[in-house]
């Protein structure tokens, strides 16, 4: 087995440990940042978003790979040449002003950071203004957006105006999701994508900067 | 015990169509279904409908009342819908759920709690956040009891909700959740509680069986009102079951007479 093998491996079990170990190891051994990224640390988590998506795999599994592959990220991250990191999409995301509900973010944060994008979360409680600052400063190819109330579902409404008052609207793609969400509302105010749940939301983003 | 009806609510696909179908017929038959099988209040809430919230509580509130006499419980947190809901609402005591301590939120619906002397679900909930902890959510609870009584709420009709998290990514929600219940009793021992359960086994498999477990675990300390399907039989069994074992039920009277009805399954 070679050494990305068992660092998917490990990321796989949500061993952070050795997660830890083998990315050091790695590094010291002289492969390449971005290949230690690529071909073992997403490796893992390829494993785990369908597996999570089937319902084989749950949320607090899901959680434990995700933090075995932070403490990888973190290893890595620093050593990554700026040409590697400008390869890489960057995902702005935010919960909606009012809304103070994290979990379902999170998840979401998480699977994208698995998805190889780069993801800059702006937290909960979001205003429409810090959207449109987010996306001047980190210029991202899409943005997402939760609501898990019914009241801050407007508030979806209000930053998607805000972004294209700012004039950048043709900028950037805009998925939203959360519990009382629907397509049919998604395509109301204007979004670029309903997510049901944080699979489809990486899947989807995916899909978006593949057709860009 | 009180058993909120969770059923009519237009997440819930099927009554998202009907709704939007205006298929009175459907809407009647979840409700009367409710109340046969052993629900207090029904529960009404069409919250993510928001460009027409208003128009369809009305119509909700209207079509459930031509079949059951039945209490309602208005769910919304948007003050117009839970209004207009509330003026239609002709059978007992109304509840509104629910107000929090976010400040905006509770200036709007406080008049309306006054206005119809509804029941009221007091959700855990501040400006500072999500509560984590049950001292978080005790600050929200005796801010949130001083201001509701200080304003003529009666203890008696206010039901406080510790707002349950998924223990599949907080694993400690249900131990602080039960923690709160404990020091709600010790600090008011004439209100009531009222929380959604079924949050607390999100993303993890066999969630009834977590759910009814969490049911036996919040009864035993003090819990008294929950929304939940009260059509699952088996939750229904360890309701009244829990009820009968805790002292509360008269010569067991509540247990046998739902058994009569087949309320419950084993």
């Amino acid at each position: 087995m070679s050494n990305f093998e068992e660092l998917a491996e490990a990321v796989y079990q949500g061993d952070d440990e050795a997660v830890i170990m083998l990315t050091k190891s790695l590094v010291e051994s002289g492969a390449k940042p971005m290949e230690i990224v690529s071909n073992g640390l997403l490796v893992g988590m390829d494993i785990v978003a369908p597996k999570f998506k089937s319902g084989e795999m749950f949320i607090p599994e899901v959680m434990m790979c995700a933090r075995a592959l932070g403490e990888g990220l973190k290893i890595v991250k620093p050593l990554l040449s700026t040409e590697d990191s400008a390869s890489v999409s960057t995902f702005v995301m935010g919960t909606v002003k009012g809304d103070l509900h994290d979990i379902g973010k999170n998840l979401v944060v998480m699977l994208l950071e698995s998805g190889g994008f780069n993801v800059i979360d702006i937290g909960i409680d979001v205003a429409p203004e810090t959207f449109v600052e987010a996306i001047k400063e980190h210029k991202p190819q899409i943005v997402g957006m939760c609501a898990l109330l019914t009241t801050t579902m407007m508030a979806m409404q209000d930053t998607i105006d805000a972004i294209t008052e700012a004039g950048l609207r043709d900028k950037v793609k805009i998925l939203v999701g959360g519990a009382p969400l629907y397509p049919e509302f998604a395509e109301k105010i204007g979004a670029d994508g309903y997510c049901v749940d944080a699979v489809a939301c990486k899947e989807m983003a995916a899909q978006m900067v593949v057709n860009k | 015990m009180l058993i909120v009806g969770e059923l009519i609510n237009t997440s819930r696909k099927a009554i998202s169509e009907a709704v939007e179908g205006k298929d009175a017929q459907y809407i009647q038959q979840v409700a009367r279904e409710q109340l046969e099988a052993g629900a207090s209040y029904i529960d009404v809430n069409c919250g993510n409908k928001v460009f027409n919230e208003v128009e369809y509580m009305q119509w909700l509130v209207t079509t459930i009342q031509e079949a059951v006499q039945a209490p309602l419980c208005i769910d919304s947190p948007n003050p117009q819908a839970l209004e207009a809901g509330l003026a239609l609402a002709k059978y007992g005591t109304p509840m509104i759920n629910s107000i929090t301590d976010e400040g905006p939120r509770f200036e709007a619906i406080l008049p309306l709690v006054l206005k119809y002397k509804a029941k009221v679900v007091a959700l855990c909930m501040d400006d500072h956040g999500m509560p984590e902890t049950a001292a978080d959510r005790m600050r929200v609870v005796d801010s949130l009891y001083r201001k509701l009584t200080a304003a003529g709420v009666k203890d008696d009709d206010i039901y406080f909700d510790p707002l349950v998290k998924p223990v599949s990514s907080v694993q400690t929600a249900g131990v602080e959740v039960l923690e709160t219940i404990k020091l709600i009793k010790q600090n008011y021992p004439d209100v009531h509680f009222m929380c959604g359960l079924s949050n607390v086994s999100y993303g993890l498999p066999n969630r009834k069986v977590l759910n009814r477990l969490f049911v036996a675990q919040t009864m035993t300390l003090g819990m008294d009102g929950y929304i939940l399907n009260p059509t699952d039989k088996s939750m229904m069994g360890v309701i009244y079951a829990g009820a009968t074992l805790l002292g509360k039920d008269d010569y067991c009277m509540g247990y046998l007479k739902a058994h009569r009805k087949g309320i419950y399954e084993e």
